[in-house]
């Protein structure tokens, strides 16, 4: 029985590569996102890639009342059950500052729209027993950062949850995966001054299939970011206060 | 759209220049991009001088998804950004593979496209553009139109081999071939001198030829190397291994000619005099230099040139001798000169095959490769050849229309697509192929 995945913000790059990859071992895909053509475009890719089956489904972290509705497509095809997590959005932290409001849609994107999906989909994979779950976070949930602290602070709440979540599933046998990226070659990142060790997507995802493999708890990617953030972290507050990175 | 600037290059690194970048993701973001400033499409970069250089590009490589395929037929469709790697790896398992594949399996879908490229069975299959069924357009105002042979004979022939002119190739519909094995059972054999060799091309009934030179060979040896002839055997596919990588330009001296010499010599030993048979996975056979990245960084900070032409029959034997004997004399020459057959299979206004026989060398980009390489355009125009704008750095541009016969017709149909020349490539200004502005 071959293993049905969601993947949620499934077109962006990293999860486009992620999807790739499980469409190679013959997995059955739910593509959910906002822009249903692309999402088709990335359906019929993955079948072409070897996917038992892949279909786009219509999803927005803003839109809690469709969440039943995609776990309920998802629990149709048996095998075990998983998810991957790639949404979130990052208006620039200058227009936040100018516009308060365009907070809270950061905060449902990357954190509480996500995590209500995971919590209604968490009794399906305790009644399984098994199933993984990859939350891509970001290493901006490490520590608030003037750049972009409220990108940063829903990711950090992200984390948290996932932290949580984990504890919860372990008891009946499936996991939780918390992912750090750093910075990857996307659309997110391309032609922003700044970016240095730049990873491909692709590479992110086959790391991200081996922790899903291995059962990992938290992986930074690429894996020299976890010392990256060592640093970061440990610099004392009274000097990060005055630090601009 | 954000616009990146950067760097851009072809493979041989000699030609550089800064430009806008722009890397849609999504095919909408693709016709806003071009709406918002429209400017010509490139892929992975492996043409060697400035056929994929202007200074403002789209990056197609991350439209790069499969959209349908008829197990049937063998009719694949994808996005241009795919690369010729990409779809030999998926559809190899299932008996399929590119009909022509270019010594590269870096190359994009629209790139083979935009250059018709040729492979190792060029005198069998022809060129890549004769195995596309029809093709996805978007003009400069981001409007698509679907062309074939049939439905528009004129443009369909002027975007095979069209470099990027006639618009933004997006996606393509391709006939794939049978892959009967997972790997090529190759002869090898050691050729003697340039008379052997284009004797034993020409008795050649193998499906798949490739000729390596010596080019530190001269006088009686001039012309000697190994040819290789192939065809396919037994066994399942197998996916290439993790690619090694150069990881910085090498030193100058890398390129030497002592050092050259000592790779030519060892690499003309490793076959026996009596020749031997190996089998190769399709990987290594086709792609024989993709397990190196980055193997341009050898030719150092500098970069190289790259010369490939095709010379008609009759002309051959005599401009090879004086080509080598050029290259040779001049000390620039590099490991890497291939020889080979070509058919008279082309696709387009401004392919490059013809019958008859090409040569391909790589030449240090010191000071004296301009000499050089002006001396081998003026032999291969003489010679009734032509050169191959995917390599070139160096043509005149007044050779141009002499080995390009159907240019006039390329100019009036381009013109009709793109009367601004908004997909104007560097290449193409050098060389003024739209014609003079």
């Amino acid at each position: 029985m071959s293993e049905t995945w969601i993947i949620l913000g499934a077109t962006s790059a990293m999860a486009r590569a992620f999807a790739r990859k499980l469409a190679q071992n013959g997995a059955n895909l739910l593509l959910a996102g906002r822009d249903m053509a692309e999402l088709k475009r990335i359906a019929a890719d993955c079948e072409l890639r070897g996917a038992t089956s892949a279909s786009a489904v219509a999803f927005d972290a803003r839109k809690p009342a469709k969440f039943e509705g995609i776990i309920e497509q998802a629990t149709a095809s048996g095998g075990s059950l998983n998810a991957a997590v790639f949404v979130g959005s990052m208006p620039e932290q200058s227009e936040m500052d100018a516009d308060a409001s365009l907070i809270d849609g950061v905060v449902q994107d990357s954190f509480t729209g996500a995590i209500r999906f995971l919590h209604t989909l968490a009794p399906h994979m305790e009644e399984r027993e098994s199933g993984t779950i990859v939350g891509v976070g970001s290493v901006a949930g490490d520590r608030g950062r003037v750049g972009n602290y409220v990108y940063g602070s829903a990711k950090a709440g992200f984390h948290t949850y996932l932290s949580g979540l984990r504890n919860r599933l372990a008891r009946s046998g499936a996991h939780v995966v918390t992912v750090k990226p750093g910075f990857v070659d996307t659309s997110m990142t391309w032609g922003i001054e700044g970016m240095f060790l730049v990873a491909s997507p692709d590479d992110v995802a086959e790391s991200l299939i081996k922790a899903v493999k291995k059962k990992k708890n938290v992986v930074y990617t690429p894996w020299f970011w976890r010392y990256i953030m060592l640093i970061i972290t440990h610099i004392p507050e009274f000097i990060f206060k005055k630090l601009s990175i | 759209m954000r616009w990146k600037t950067d760097n851009l290059m072809g493979w041989g690194r000699a030609l550089t220049r800064e430009a806008e970048i722009a890397r849609p993701e999504r095919l909408s973001t693709l016709s806003e991009t071009i709406q918002e400033s429209p400017c010509p499409a490139i892929g992975n970069r492996r043409s060697y001088g400035d056929a994929s250089t202007a200074a403002k590009a789209i990056d197609f490589t991350r439209l790069d998804r499969f959209i349908s395929f008829d197990s049937e037929t063998g009719l694949l469709e994808a996005e241009a950004g795919v690369t010729i790697a990409d779809i030999l790896n998926t559809f190899a398992p299932k008996g399929w593979m590119p009909a022509v594949m270019p010594g590269t399996g870096f190359a994009t879908l629209g790139g083979c496209i935009a250059h018709d490229v040729h492979g190792k069975n060029h005198h069998l299959s022809g060129s890549f553009g004769q195995h596309v069924e029809s093709l996805t357009l978007m003009g400069p105002e981001g409007g698509s139109q679907r062309i074939s042979l049939k439905s528009k004979p004129k443009l369909f022939r002027a975007t095979i081999g069209g470099l990027g002119q006639t618009g933004v190739i997006v996606s393509a519909s391709i006939h794939l071939a049978k892959c009967p094995a997972g790997k090529m059972a190759v002869q090898e054999r050691r050729m003697e001198d340039l008379d052997a060799f284009l004797e034993a091309f020409n008795s050649s009934r193998a499906d798949y030829q490739v000729g390596w030179l010596d080019m530190s060979a001269k006088d009686i040896h001039l012309g000697r190397g190994i040819l290789e002839e192939a065809h396919f055997s037994s066994g399942p596919f197998e996916p290439p291994r993790e690619p090694r990588a150069v990881p910085f330009n090498a030193p100058g001296f890398a390129m030497s000619r002592p050092i050259v010499k000592a790779f030519n010599w060892a690499y003309t030993k490793r076959v026996p005099e009596a020749g031997r048979d190996v089998e190769r996975p399709l990987h290594k056979f086709f792609f024989p230099l993709d397990n190196v990245h980055h193997w341009n960084r050898l030719y150092g900070k500098r970069g190289f040139h790259q010369f490939q032409c095709v010379l008609p029959d009759d002309e051959a034997p005599a401009t090879l001798a004086l080509m080598l004997e050029a290259v040779v004399a001049s000390g620039l020459a590099s490991p890497l000169s291939v020889l080979k057959r070509l058919g008279h299979g082309r696709g387009g206004m401004m392919s490059f095959p013809m019958e008859g026989f090409t040569l391909a060398l790589d030449i240090v980009n010191k000071p004296s490769a301009k000499a050089l390489l002006a001396r081998l355009n003026e032999l291969a125009r003489n010679a009734g050849g032509r050169v191959y704008l995917a390599k070139d750095s160096s043509l005149e541009a007044g050779y141009v229309a002499d080995m390009y016969p159907e240019l006039d017709d390329f100019r009036a149909e381009v013109q009709k697509v793109d009367p601004s020349g908004v997909f104007e490539t560097d290449l193409v200004q050098r060389l003024k192929i739209r014609g003079q502005a």
